[in-house]
């Protein structure tokens, strides 16, 4: 058994197992921090950003979803510069794909539309980049539209941790990043696909959708996850 | 020397467009064009777009009339999915397509044209809005509300918002309709019905003041083209093409979406971005086509509604119903018609029915779905990959068929009203006034965004700007 510790978020006093995370000492004690990549029953990548915070005596801010809880840890997780660097996160993410709520499937039902409604956002300042990004539409059951995706990675994790199918990749670097079905083959000619949907469940945008959805009609349902997770940890017996 | 004459407020039209007159040797008119300056690339950017988000992309044409673009949208769908849709959506459909119509034809009418037919051509500029109307005729103006208010109601009680709802989908509709619904909207429609012949018989009195405008507003034989039924009548959502001419004669009928390639080309002009497509086998400019109310009521034989036809047939007997001023008697008759016909179709028995949506796969590349829009035919044809991804998209809007009979029309009331070398507010107005009989549309059939100050500028014979109108 892990030891207890204790720990300030916000000024409240919590406790949490000293190898948890802050974001889910914070989640068990009814406090939100944003996530975008995070999902309940995924390993952890660190990869949005969203969920930065503030410790106290440490200089730079720390993803709560990575960094693991201590004793008399001091955490904010609500501050003026939070706020700012959340928005500015998200505004970056919409500057750089082609997020079109207004024709998207996922309309209403988006997590990165539903954050940028949370963090206030109404417009966005920097430049449109435009990219130029192809559908792919191979697959029998559903479609990957790139213009969507914000390289979250939860579709990689879930085909990989939990299927054990690992089709998804993200190919290149920096803002050449792109996610790819096996060796970059379209997705309805790969080998390694189950079609399980799995990935299309987990993603947050309407980057992986059902394929003859029109306008709004998709929603997702992530909620299978924890369960599966938790009976797979009992399985294992931990 | 140029000069400019700024007028305020912005004119009612809905887009960006210029009018140039060219004056001849002797100060007469030579030619006059409309030219349309916009541009917004509908029919580029689709393309590489799975063909299920089509309907509520192309819906984004247009704020007036997104429903007609989605229904157009929604059959062309249907014929990629290569499906025939439940009746009740298909009902469902019409009521919309109906409420649409109907609130789109009281905006042209009430907020656009009425200022100039209840206060004249000439009247004060400051006053020829709907804001003059308000204290001239305060009883007009709320009619002119109230209709348009039912119209928008109905479609957003169907789709749950008013403009851009997303409940047609390839396939049908959505969600199917409640009884409550059906009695909201059914309770709205007597007070309509009665506000709108009060309206058709208010217009009927004041047609006599504008006989000089009647002589030349767009009064020239040309084809007209709109949908019927199997048996002739007025049908707006699911109708076969036919062309009559201007002595009624039948030219094409019962002709099928899939005709549409052999009966319309599309001339592309370079004073304009709006494409002029005309009757095809009767070549460019002898094949100019009129589309909207004013043609519908000259296609068909009859109306099914009671209330409607009667005023058709009254309609029939005009002998100067070639002009184009009487686009807005039509408008009138369309929107009774509208209301009558909401009223029978919500009273079928299986309107309630929750079978609505047909599912299927892409079972064909291609997909042309044709309705009638407010301003006349509109047709959206579409080309899929074998993934369903948009390969082709090819839209010809209602405002693009009367494009070639405004631009003649502009030319034929600068003849009547325009001499020498100097433009009046009364001229310029009616100029306008000719435009807005058609009630073009003109962000949907460029397929930019904005307002349209429109530009008047009077040429002479050597290419030099005599003098210049914008608003």
């Amino acid at each position: 058994m892990s030891r207890v510790v204790t720990l300030k978020i916000n000024g409240q006093d919590v406790s949490g197992r000293e190898d948890e995370t802050i974001l889910q000492v914070a989640r068990e004690n009814g406090i939100d921090i944003p996530v975008l990549c995070y999902l309940e029953g995924l390993s952890a990548v660190g990869a949005c950003r969203l969920c930065l915070v503030e410790v106290t005596g440490v200089s730079r801010l720390l993803p709560s979803c990575v960094t693991r809880v201590s004793e008399g840890m001091e955490v904010n997780t609500e501050s003026e510069r939070l706020q700012r660097y959340r928005r500015m996160i998200v505004e970056l993410l919409f500057s750089e794909g082609n997020h079109i709520c207004s024709v998207c499937v996922s309309n209403g039902h988006c997590e990165l539309q539903n954050m940028a409604i949370k963090l206030r956002l109404d417009h966005i300042g920097m430049p449109y980049r435009f990219p130029v990004r192809q559908v792919d539409a191979s697959h029998a059951r559903y479609g990957l539209d790139p213009n969507r995706c914000i390289l979250c990675t939860r579709c990689v994790r879930v085909c990989d941790e939990i299927e054990g199918a690992h089709t998804w990749d993200i190919m290149g670097r920096g803002i050449n990043s792109q996610l790819i079905s096996d060796m970059h083959t379209p997705w309805g000619e790969s080998e390694t696909c189950t079609s399980c949907g799995k990935c299309v469940q987990v993603c947050p945008t309407g980057a992986l959708f059902v394929k003859g959805k029109s306008v709004a009609e998709m929603t997702k349902r992530p909620d299978f996850l924890p369960y599966l997770a938790m009976m797979r940890n009992r399985k294992n017996g931990s | 020397m140029t000069r400019e004459i700024t007028i305020n407020p912005v004119t009612r039209i809905e887009g960006h467009g210029k009018i140039t007159i060219q004056l001849a040797e002797d100060g007469s008119v030579a030619d006059a064009k409309f030219h349309v300056t916009q541009l917004r690339g509908f029919e580029k950017f689709a393309e590489g777009r799975p063909f299920h988000e089509m309907p509520s992309l192309m819906a984004r044409i247009c704020g007036i009339c997104p429903v007609s673009h989605l229904i157009a949208s929604a059959k062309a769908c249907d014929a990629l999915l290569g499906v025939r849709i439940p009746p009740t959506a298909a009902a469902l459909r019409r009521v919309m397509n109906l409420a649409q119509i109907a609130q789109s034809h009281a905006l042209s009418f009430f907020y656009l044209s009425a200022p100039d037919l209840l206060l004249g051509m000439d009247s004060d500029p400051n006053q020829r809005n709907l804001f003059g109307m308000l204290s001239a005729n305060p009883q007009l103006a709320r009619d002119g509300v109230t209709l348009r208010q039912t119209g928008q109601q109905i479609i957003e009680i169907l789709g749950g918002k008013r403009i851009h709802p997303g409940w047609i989908v390839p396939g049908g509709v959505s969600e199917p309709l409640t009884a409550e619904k059906r009695d909201k909207i059914l309770a709205m429609l007597p007070n309509a019905i009665a506000i709108t012949q009060q309206a058709i018989h208010w217009f009927k009195s004041v047609i006599p003041r504008f006989s000089e405008e009647i002589k030349v507003f767009a009064n020239f034989p040309t084809l007209h083209m709109g949908t019927v039924d199997r048996r002739g009548s007025l049908e707006t959502y699911d109708g076969y093409l036919r062309i009559v001419d201007a002595e009624g004669n039948i030219v094409e009928d019962r002709m099928t979406p899939e005709d549409y390639v052999a009966l319309i080309e599309e001339a592309v002009e370079p004073h304009s971005f709006l494409k002029s497509p005309y009757y095809k086998p009767r070549g460019y400019l002898d094949g100019m086509l009129r589309v909207g109310p004013l043609s519908r009521l000259l296609v068909a034989d009859q109306i099914n509604t009671p209330l409607a036809n009667a005023e058709l047939q009254a309609f029939r007997q005009i002998p100067e119903r070639q002009s184009s001023f009487y686009y807005h008697l039509a408008r009138l008759i369309e929107i009774l018609h509208a209301w009558e016909e909401i009223q029978r179709v919500l009273n079928t028995p299986d309107i309630l029915s929750e079978h609505v949506r047909a599912y299927a796969e892409p079972n064909a590349f291609e997909g042309i779905g044709i309705s009638e829009a407010p301003r006349g035919t509109l047709m959206h044809h579409y080309k899929i990959d074998k993934n369903g991804l948009i390969t082709y998209v090819n839209l010809v809007i209602a405002t693009g068929h009367n494009n070639l009979a405004m631009n003649a029309g502009v030319k034929q009331v600068a003849q009547r009203f325009v001499h020498g070398d100097r433009l009046s507010e009364g001229m310029l107005n009616r100029v306008e006034a000719v435009i807005r009989t058609f009630d073009p549309c003109l962000s949907c059939s460029t397929h930019a965004i904005g307002q349209m100050p429109l530009h008047i500028q009077l040429i002479g014979p050597n290419g030099e700007i005599l003098d210049e109108i914008a608003r």
